[in-house]
């Protein structure tokens, strides 16, 4: 079971449209993109797992401040290295697709920003995502005054129970209401 | 419910080795029956909703599978059950009706047109400027579907069954026009053939029932009238109600920061110099969000504020006013020019009219943006005031436009009159000569071009319009390739022999203006909607321009644009344009409703009740619109409203509520939490020194003994 190198099954392709929230289409030009990183070799593994570098190199991926994360986020290696099979790679079209659902997207996106993996976003992870948006040069930072204001104004407005942290549900309370977040958080191949 | 359908396959599965791999329902108990097809139930149920589960795929095609294997034992096995031929041609119909469901979106998105090319503009230049594509898109679908109605169902019949050109003098070219009707000047302002044929009203004929068929004409024409106004506004409506239920209601600033850090953004970008773009433009409105935060409490010279403000808007009244009154004086003018006979003017007074409506169009909304920098306002309040006075300016445009037609109209129906009393006096001139009084004459053959008539008011306004639309999309595509595509051309090629740098300094490369071009887009509907009824071929047209519109635009937006600086959404905008979108509809379907009312259209309607439908339909439909059943059922609509409006306020009410009970709730928590944490602190303490003391008691024990 699982992908062949050039083709995908018949009965595997209605189960992934089945699985996903993606059209057979789409399916078919995630498998053509993601043989298209493959090596010679690596053509004929059933399973093969490609490495985080060579999937940060999709056009999609390249610009994007959280790239890193969302492979991490999305991989099932052992080793957490964030490499990706492509049911996987699936997974991760399912959740940026256009006909996702709110739940699905802000799961993920609570994940993609929880940098230390705790299960919530503390002061920390909020200083990294801040930075992360701002770009990497000095001159587009925020001064520390600046970035301590901002994630007290973060902390008051989203966390609900006051215990410093925003955890999944105040994150999903917050992002439902925002008229911004499901149009925004999509990638397309 | 999990639980019980895991205990279900193990008993089952036990009656399975007992009975040699065979189900037997028959020994189950009518409950145990019930449960297995909950249980069946439940499972696919899991399954449809296995895709929006955040679970990895390799977790998701194991439950997939073992579902889908349950289903299929138990569903085989119920079906040997009573009714088994009902239930299993049942559950043979929905898996048929999901597959065909699932191919039929496959279908639908694989029809969309344009994907790839959107797809490429979303991820240049991000998901603002390509949301004006997509409402490009949408547009070009509405219009198709206004195209078929008054293609098929009103042009191609008459053309095809009515009477032919030539055969009746509303249908024929005057005589005295004849040798210029066609020439390319005369077709180029519909006139000459063009007006006389299937694209304008004047065309069609008063006929009841055309060609073989029977078909309707009249009745076919208004009901399309009304059916696209009535599409239009359902559509509208609809979309609307999406975009609210998606948006989320109200609340704009109570998650100002979370929202910026948490979905600004955009994950199509795909293109480096975009990315850095709305890096810098994150953080600069995170600086200003915090900026304003600490500055909302300085007063800073507010009256200098206010009277600035009333200045600039008393400007823009002023501006507005004069813009309205030079369209009247230049309509006025147009009249003049028409009845001196139009050979003696020069192009530019020939079509004064539209040159100037389209100037106005483009001119005034910059005059507004340099009036609005005395206002000061933050740059998403700023950027609604200026999309409302672009409103109020093509608003006021538009109706100056139409009363001065009004007047036109008016003369025009006047001189419908003389020429009708001038026909019979004619007609008796025919006969004069040729015959004595008190005997019958045979009909006198005339040539239907001969026959002297009136103008055609209605199909005088549909020229006008179609006109207007024409020289609107002219001056479009002019601006854009003079002002975005030369501009382009100028800063790159000139950029190398230039003193000052022109790709970073002035000019450089323009922005795509979203909110100028769907307001232009929107009005250019507007102006569809109101011709629509006068000029069938209006649809026709916009379909035409949309197409070009889009290759078009698409082509000079990746050609000769650069990403915009600063890239803030008007969030609210989705149905900010939606409502204006209703406004126009509403306003531009205001003028022909009075005239078909004026002009009592609506007989048709009351004829082909009389006269095609069994008698007892008439009287229903006589019942049902008497004013005093109409008038009950208009106030209950009002109280349903009334009612809905009053339970979502409650509904706001009970979530404040309950987000405060939530609060206290969490913090009683934290509390018993600390307790209970210092209680077993304590607990913990104690037991360690009561383990000590034992252990010191023992050793004590132990050293006595030895």
């Amino acid at each position: 079971m699982g992908t062949t190198a050039s083709q995908l099954g018949k009965e595997l392709l209605s189960e992934y449209q089945e699985l996903t929230f993606l059209t057979k289409q789409e399916i078919l030009l995630a498998h053509k993109r993601f043989t298209e990183l493959l090596t010679k070799d690596e053509k004929d593994i059933p399973n093969v797992r490609i490495p985080m570098e060579r999937i940060l190199t999709l056009p999609e991926l390249k610009s994007n401040p959280f790239r890193k994360r969302i492979c991490l986020v999305f991989s099932t290696s052992e080793q957490k290295d964030g490499s990706l099979t492509f049911e996987d790679f699936l997974d991760l079209l399912s959740a940026f697709s256009d006909s996702a659902t709110l739940e699905i997207k802000s799961h993920y996106a609570f994940r993609i920003f929880d940098f230390d993996d705790d299960g919530t976003l503390d002061f920390n992870d909020l200083q990294t995502l801040v930075n992360c948006l701002t770009g990497e040069t000095d001159e587009t930072r925020l001064t520390p005054e600046e970035m301590s204001q901002l994630i007290n104004n973060i902390l008051e407005e989203s966390d609900i129970d006051k215990d410093g942290t925003v955890n999944l549900s105040e994150f999903q309370h917050v992002i439902s209401r925002s008229p911004d977040f499901v149009s925004s958080f999509k990638i397309v191949l | 419910m999990l639980e019980n359908s895991e205990q279900e396959p193990s008993e089952a599965e036990n009656e399975e080795e007992q009975t040699d791999d065979v189900v037997r329902p028959e020994t189950l108990s009518p409950e145990e029956l019930e449960k297995l097809k909950e249980a069946v139930e439940d499972r696919k149920k899991l399954i449809q909703g296995l895709r929006g589960k955040p679970w990895p795929m390799k977790q998701k095609l194991v439950t997939l599978k073992e579902s889908q294997q349950f289903v299929e034992k138990y569903e085989g096995a119920l079906g040997k059950g009573k009714g088994r031929k009902f239930y299993a041609y049942k559950v043979m119909m929905t898996k048929k009706w999901m597959k065909f469901q699932r191919d039929f979106e496959n279908f639908k998105t694989a029809c969309i047109p344009w994907e790839m090319k959107i797809k490429e503009i979303e991820s240049h230049f991000g998901s603002s400027v390509a949301s004006y594509f997509l409402f490009l898109r949408w547009m070009y679908g509405i219009n198709m579907i206004l195209f078929g109605l008054t293609f098929g169902l009103v042009m191609v019949p008459e053309a095809l069954m009515g009477r032919p050109y030539g055969s009746i003098p509303r249908k024929t070219v005057p005589r005295a026009e004849e040798n210029s009707a066609m020439d390319f000047a005369v077709l180029w302002d519909f006139g000459g053939y063009a007006q006389y044929s299937v694209l304008f009203y004047g065309y069609y004929n008063n006929q009841r029932a055309i060609g073989w068929l029977k078909y309707r004409l009249p009745l076919s024409y208004f009901l399309v009238g009304v059916g696209t106004v009535a599409y239009s506004y359902m559509v509208v409506i609809r979309t609307m109600a999406r975009n609210a239920n998606e948006g989320g209601v109200g609340d704009d600033n109570s998650f100002n920061f979370s929202w910026k850090m948490f979905t600004s953004w955009d994950y199509l970008i795909g293109n480096p110099e975009t990315a850095d773009n709305k890096f810098a433009s994150i953080t600069t409105s995170f600086k200003e969000a915090i900026l304003e935060e600490q500055e909302s409490r300085k007063d800073d010279n507010i009256h200098l504020t206010r009277f600035l403000r009333v200045l600039a808007n008393f400007l823009v009244l002023c501006c507005l006013a004069g813009s309205g009154y030079l369209i009247y004086f230049v309509v006025r003018r147009s009249q003049k020019f028409t009845l001196d006979g139009l050979e003696n003017h020069s192009w530019w007074e020939r079509n004064e009219v539209n040159m100037v409506m389209s100037l106005l169009g483009m001119f005034c909304p910059m005059l507004f943006d340099v009036i609005s920098a005395l206002e000061n306002y933050h740059p998403r309040v700023a950027l609604q005031w200026q999309l409302g006075r672009i409103f109020a300016l093509f608003l006021g445009n538009l109706y100056t436009f139409i009363i001065a037609l009004m007047d036109e109209i008016n003369v025009k129906r006047d001189e419908e009159k003389i020429v009708k009393y001038n026909i019979t006096m004619w007609e008796a001139s025919l006969y004069n000569g040729t015959l004595s009084e008190n005997s019958t004459a045979p009909p006198i053959t005339v040539h239907p071009a001969d026959v002297p008539r009136g103008p055609c008011w209605e199909t005088m306004v549909g020229q006008e319009f179609v006109r207007l639309i024409i020289s609107d999309t002219m001056t479009t595509y002019i601006t854009l390739l003079i002002g975005d595509f030369l501009r382009a051309v100028l800063v790159r090629f000139l950029n190398y022999c230039w003193c000052w740098d022109l790709e970073a300094g002035f000019p450089s490369y323009s922005e795509f203006d979203v909110s100028g071009n769907v307001l232009g887009l929107i009005f250019n509907q507007g102006m569809i909607w109101m011709g629509a009824f006068y000029a069938p071929c209006l649809p026709a047209l916009n379909v035409l321009r949309l197409h070009v519109s889009m290759y078009l635009q698409c082509w000079a937006v990746m050609c000769c644009n650069v990403p915009q600086e600063r890239v803030f959404k008007a969030s609210g905008s989705n149905n900010f344009y939606m409502a204006m979108l209703l406004v126009i509809l509403f306003l531009s379907t205001l003028p022909a409703i009075y005239t078909i009312w004026k002009n009592r259209m609506f007989d048709v309607i009351q004829e082909t009740l009389e006269s095609d439908f069994p008698p007892w339909f008439g009287k229903v439909f006589s019942y049902a619109s008497n004013p005093g059943l109409v008038l009950p059922f208009i106030l209950l609509m009002v109280l349903a409203i009334y009612y809905l409006q009053s339970t979502s306020k409650s509904y706001k009410q009970a979530n404040v509520e309950l987000k405060k009970k939530l609060q206290t709730q969490n913090e009683e928590n934290k509390k018993k939490n600390k307790k209970a944490a210092l209680k077993a602190a304590m607990d913990l303490e104690e037991a360690r020194k009561a383990a000590s003391l034992s252990a010191e008691q023992r050793l004590h024990s132990r050293n006595i003994k030895t």
